[in-house]
């Protein structure tokens, strides 16, 4: 069957700048430029172009432009080049269309219609540069009173024992992506950034491997429905287990990591087969009803004695609220919560960009709902979901998240350019692969001082934020609505927020 | 105003012997106070002594030089704010804010100071007997010719010399015991000029300080302020300079510079 | 309860704002003295204020009815009386009842002010505590008519506040007639809410009152908090969150001033770190469960209830406080000439740290400064 799909990018090269090193050849993996030695001239494939830029940015002299094919169908707001071309594609493979990344649709975000305060006359700034500014964040469940005792020459004594905390230097940690989806390499990287950074990253449904055990204070282990590599050791390794649900980009369906990709070290730290397939199925198949959730929740804390808090991550859906209460009076430490816009290695496009509501209304709705009915110091509430900025970090916590998760960030700054092929396992950029030639080009190093200097570039901007605010400790951040307004939303979006609108 | 309009508005405050001025503050509300104050600086009265000061804000505020005056009580805030040129000396405490972005001149409190003393100072001295408290010296500048120095006789707060880009801040802590620690927290934060001498040790600097010995230039500007300071207060400078001092340092003049992304 | 927010916050503000002069002067001893030196001194820092609100707290000035409920009620119309004083019979046995004796001065459009000496019915509280009694029934009137508001409850207590400076407040109720063992006064500068006296400080609720000089940037968390304790933000003003604050960790929960100020005004995690095991514990799991109080942004204030007085600043001290003693007396005040005024001779002067409460108690001789 001829394909009446067309390329969706076009190469063009400059063949004044080209000084054929064949750089481009080398470094696509979707075999998109070839050499021919006869004319000694560079050509390319349109048809395999993703738009990855890898090959641009590594071109030394700038000879080549990545041009989204001009060959467009006629302008249409409802039958989009998109829709179009889905629907050919789907009558010739008779299949469902496959995607990466997060959902990229417009009108879902609604970060970029908060406002952020300052102070002014009423109320002094507080330069974050030489004046203290507390970031340190500590995730899991606190309770509502304390007893303490003042001791003679001991000063004050907590005779309370806390639940087992968390302690993170920044509210930021790098949210779940399996190793699997992601290579060995990037793991690392975000092992190691985490732990310099102090603060964590998480597993993902792929298991921890072997390797990576020793940065376990600063690992989230994950405990998911394909259980992948779920054994004693793996729950003891991390500093907390989460339980996933479901995840922003494909709410309430399963996943599938193709044989392809399950290569010897994948096999190994899955504990499955080489070469088979590795299938998480859509629900986790002991969690039929809430009170499932809560044997799964003890037994897990049983299996690590209660010294590890243990999270639920579930996607943001329309009952998100009633769910959360639900996880809190479970006993779940940590609400996880992942918005339409969060990221994956592979998931139909479809469900993607239709299934699944934006984090900041789910995330304002549960911390509502949550002290609505007494209950939020039971849980802290961790927000996920295409945190692109430090500002959305800011949002999102006052807001009431404790912490956010970010894992498209941390990709794009190892090199990610969000071409949403990561399916297709042939990530140039060594990233969204478990090709070993490919992997090769993260190096830890210099992938681990990449993340890292992310961290501390949006620390400090939030920092400068908040001192701008007048605040000097992000406790005072959280949860504190009347630090946003809202610009260019309804009355129901403001209320459900529970944010003024700008100007009042 | 002219002198005789301030003469007698004042009846009842005011005593005037030669060229000295003697003014009883009670019951005066600020504004009056200095308007006074200011009619009697431009015609040829030299010295002026207030007693039953309580409270009364920015006494020496816009006047000028050559001008002495004396405080009896606890002057209000902002005392000698944007001074150029006055001699005060209080006989008590003073409030916040002392010496506010002073020009020149001098002010000597026999007592202590609240917060904010010498804030954004370009010029003069002020020398506190005991302690002072948060935010002392932040900001000083000097330019060209003008140095402004700030003596602490006792102990400063949190803050101390913070954003200092000139100047010289000192901290005796003659009330301390020997081999002790000042309290004060974030020292220096945000320092990129100037320099501070403090007696005795310190338990948290900012990151921008860098701690170094004193040299010969440095005893020399410390020798001479002590030895001021003492003379107001009758105590043995000797004494004083014997003990161990440290001299904090800005590490760069462009502490911040690389923060930013471009 | 929209209503009075309403009449407190008459342009939807998120929050009213003030800026302010402080003044607390205490008899360690007991002994009652008249109100006309706190008030010499508040009006010595005339300008700090700005002639729209100014109040007094006095406590020990009821000796002859020291065990009963003096309630002083404001009421916008005679509507609000009638139905408040129904509400009162119900609940309570009134020993006495008056309008508070006033005289002329230079305060703005003053409302009914009634003065009520009440204990509850016991008929009615069941298994409730007296002080719960009292909150939920003052919670009641403040939110029923929405134009009575109840804003002095404590026993042997009583606040004077309303729309003028300090000591034309004071003149208005002939304050100097009143003899207390301990007095905290307070000038307001607020930028709206120009007629509406329950606006002033102190603060009531119970026999605590708080008055407080500037702006807290975390009220809109600090607010939350607290609301899922039962308590409701009518007034919107950082002072009532102060106030209630107070209630829900002193007298709900026990925990004596000390640790309060740890939770209002914590050290910083770098000063935690560098503690004992036992202290750094104790004062991480502080920060960790009551981090939703921690009082962000300038404040100074100074909190009263039976037989304690207690002055504190934010932890990075950007509000002033100076603190004294002479005798028998401990003083707080945002300026020390104001003390000066009253006391020229003082034994001790000295600046608490920020974060560290200056406490003054009946039982012990000594002001204590509290340092960790």
């Amino acid at each position: 069957m001829k394909s009446y799909v067309t390329p969706e990018y076009i190469v063009e090269r400059d063949q004044d700048r080209c000084i054929r090193c064949k750089v481009c050849v080398n470094q696509c993996s979707y075999d998109t430029h070839y050499y021919d030695e006869e004319d000694d001239i560079l050509h390319s494939r349109n048809e395999n172009c993703v738009n990855c830029q890898r090959c641009a940015t590594f071109c030394p002299t700038q000879a080549i432009t990545i041009r989204e094919n001009p060959n467009h169908y006629r302008s249409n707001a409802n039958w989009t080049q998109e829709a179009i071309t889905s629907i050919k594609k789907q009558a010739e493979t008779g299949g469902v269309v496959l995607t990466g990344m997060g959902c990229d649709k417009p009108n879902l975000t609604y970060w970029d219609r908060l406002l952020l305060n300052a102070s002014q006359v009423t109320n002094p700034s507080i330069d974050p540069l030489r004046e203290a500014m507390e970031l340190r964040t500590y995730i899991g469940s606190k309770p509502d009173k304390l007893e303490l005792e003042m001791e003679e020459g001991n000063g004050v004594v907590l005779k309370t024992k806390l639940a087992p905390q968390l302690q993170l230097e920044t509210p930021i940690m790098f949210s779940a992506m399996s190793y699997g989806s992601i290579s060995l390499n990037v793991h690392k990287s975000l092992a190691r950034a985490a732990s310099e950074a102090g603060t964590f990253y998480n597993t993902g449904e792929g298991g921890l491997e072997k390797s990576l055990y020793k940065y376990g204070d600063h690992v989230i282990v994950q405990v998911a429905s394909g259980r992948f590599g779920v054994h004693p050791d793996y729950l003891d390794a991390g500093a907390a287990i989460e339980i996933k649900i479901g995840q922003g980009a494909k709410p309430g369906i399963g996943g599938h990591l193709p044989g392809e990709k399950v290569s010897e070290e994948i096999s190994r730290t899955r504990m499955i087969p080489l070469g088979t397939d590795a299938l998480s199925p859509a629900p986790q198949h002991d969690i039929y009803s809430i009170e499932d959730l809560r044997q799964l929740i003890y037994a897990l804390k049983e299996a690590t004695d209660y010294t590890k808090p243990v999270f639920v991550k579930i996607a943001a859906v329309h009952n998100s609220a009633a769910i959360a209460s639900g996880i809190v009076r479970a006993g779940a430490d940590a609400v996880v919560l992942d918005g339409v816009r969060g990221g994956t290695g592979a998931a139909p496009r479809i469900i993607r960009d239709n299934v699944g509501i934006p984090i900041e209304m789910a995330l304002a709705a549960v911390d509502q709902r949550l002290r609505d009915e007494g209950i939020r110091n039971q849980a802290s509430v961790i927000a996920a979901g295409g945190i692109k900025s430090s500002a959305d970090v800011l949002k999102a916590i006052a807001l009431g998240a404790d912490a956010v998760y970010i894992a498209t960030a941390a990709l794009v700054s190892l090199g990610c350019t969000v071409c949403q092929k990561c399916y297709t396992g042939k990530c140039p950029w060594g990233i969204a692969t478990t090709d070993l030639w490919l992997t090769k080009r993260i190096n830890p190093d210099i992938g681990a001082k990449r993340l890292a200097g992310l961290l501390r570039g949006w620390s400090l901007e939030i920092m400068e934020m908040m001192g701008g605010m007048g605040i000097n400790a992000i406790e005072s951040v959280r949860g504190n609505r009347l630090l946003l307004r809202g610009v260019g939303l309804t009355d129901k979006e403001l209320e459900i927020l529970g944010v003024r609108m700008v100007g009042e | 105003m002219v002198l005789e309009d301030a003469i007698n508005n004042a009846r009842k405050n005011l005593i005037l012997k030669k060229n000295v001025a003697l003014i009883d503050a009670t019951g005066m509300y600020y504004r009056d106070l200095n308007s006074l104050l200011r009619s009697l600086d431009g015609n040829g009265i030299e010295k002026i002594e207030i007693c039953n000061v309580y409270g009364q804000r920015y006494i020496g505020t816009d006047l000028d030089d050559h001008l002495s005056i004396d405080i009896y009580g606890t002057p209000g805030n902002d005392l000698g704010a944007f001074m150029k040129g006055v001699n005060i000396t209080v006989h008590g405490n003073v409030q916040d804010g002392c010496g506010n972005t002073m020009d020149h001149g001098r002010i000597v409190v026999h007592g202590r100071a609240g917060d904010l003393v010498g804030h954004s100072m370009r010029g003069g001295k002020i020398f506190i007997r005991d302690d002072a408290g948060y935010r002392v010296g932040i900001h000083m500048k000097e330019y060209l010719g003008k140095r402004p120095a700030i003596v602490i006789g006792g102990t400063a707060q949190d803050f101390l010399g913070e954003y200092m880009a000139g100047g010289v801040l000192v901290v005796l802590g003659t009330n301390m015991k020997d081999g002790s620690c000042h309290d004060a927290r974030f020292v220096g934060t945000g320092m990129h000029g100037g320099t501070m001498y403090i007696r005795g040790g310190v338990r948290h600097l900012g990151e921008e300080v860098e701690v170094k010995e004193l040299n010969e230039a440095d005893y020399r500007i410390l020798g001479s302020l002590v030895d001021e300071f003492c003379s107001y207060y009758g105590l043995d400078a000797e004494k004083i300079l014997e003990s161990k001092f440290s001299k904090l340092v800005p590490v760069s003049s462009r502490p911040y510079g690389n923060l930013y992304a471009y | 309860m929209k209503d009075l927010t309403k009449t407190n916050n008459p342009y939807g503000d998120e929050k009213v704002f003030d800026a302010c002069s402080i003044f607390g002067m205490m008899n360690l001893k007991g002994e009652r003295f008249s109100a006309k030196d706190p008030i010499r001194a508040i009006a010595n820092m005339h300008d700090r204020g700005n002639g729209l609100g100014g109040g007094f707290a006095a406590y020990g000035i009821y000796p002859d009815y020291k065990d009963d409920y003096a309630f002083q009620i404001m009421y916008l119309d005679r509507e609000a009386k009638k139905k408040t004083d129904r509400l009162l019979s119900e609940c309570f046995n009134i020993l006495s009842e008056e309008e508070m004796p006033t005289q002329e001065a230079n305060v703005r459009d003053p409302p009914i002010m009634w003065r009520y000496f009440l204990q509850p019915k016991k008929s009615k509280t069941k298994s409730q505590a007296d002080d719960d009694y009292i909150l939920e029934k003052v919670m009641r009137i403040n939110t029923e008519t929405g134009k009575a508001f109840v804003f002095s409850s404590g026993k042997n207590m009583g606040v004077f506040k309303g729309v003028g400076f300090p000591e034309d407040v004071a003149e208005y109720f002939y304050l100097e007639e009143y003899k207390g063992y301990m007095w905290t006064c307070h000038g307001r500068f607020p930028t709206n809410t120009p007629g509406w006296w329950g606006g002033a400080h102190p603060f009531n609720i119970l026999d605590w009152t708080v008055v407080h000089n500037g702006e807290i940037s975390s009220y809109g968390i600090n607010k939350r908090y607290l609301e899922m304790f039962g308590y409701k933000c009518t007034m919107q003003t950082d002072t009532e969150v102060m106030a209630y604050a107070f209630d829900l960790l002193m007298r709900r929960q026990g925990l004596s001033i000390e640790i309060v100020s740890k939770i209002l005004a914590p050290p910083l995690w770098t000063e935690i770190k560098a503690m004992k095991p036992e202290n750094e514990l104790a004062l991480r799991a502080l920060r960790q469960t009551y981090g939703s109080l921690l009082m962000n942004g300038p404040f100074t204030i100074v909190v009263a209830h039976e037989g304690e007085m207690i002055g504190l600043t934010d932890r990075i001290k950007l509000r002033p406080l100076t603190a004294a003693e002479k005798g028998d007396y401990l003083f707080l005040s945002s300026e020390e000439s104001a003390i000066r005024l009253v006391s020229p001779m003082l034994d001790r002067v000295w600046s608490p740290r920020g974060g560290e409460p200056v406490i003054g108690r009946l039982e012990s001789r000594r002001a204590v400064e509290v340092i960790a």
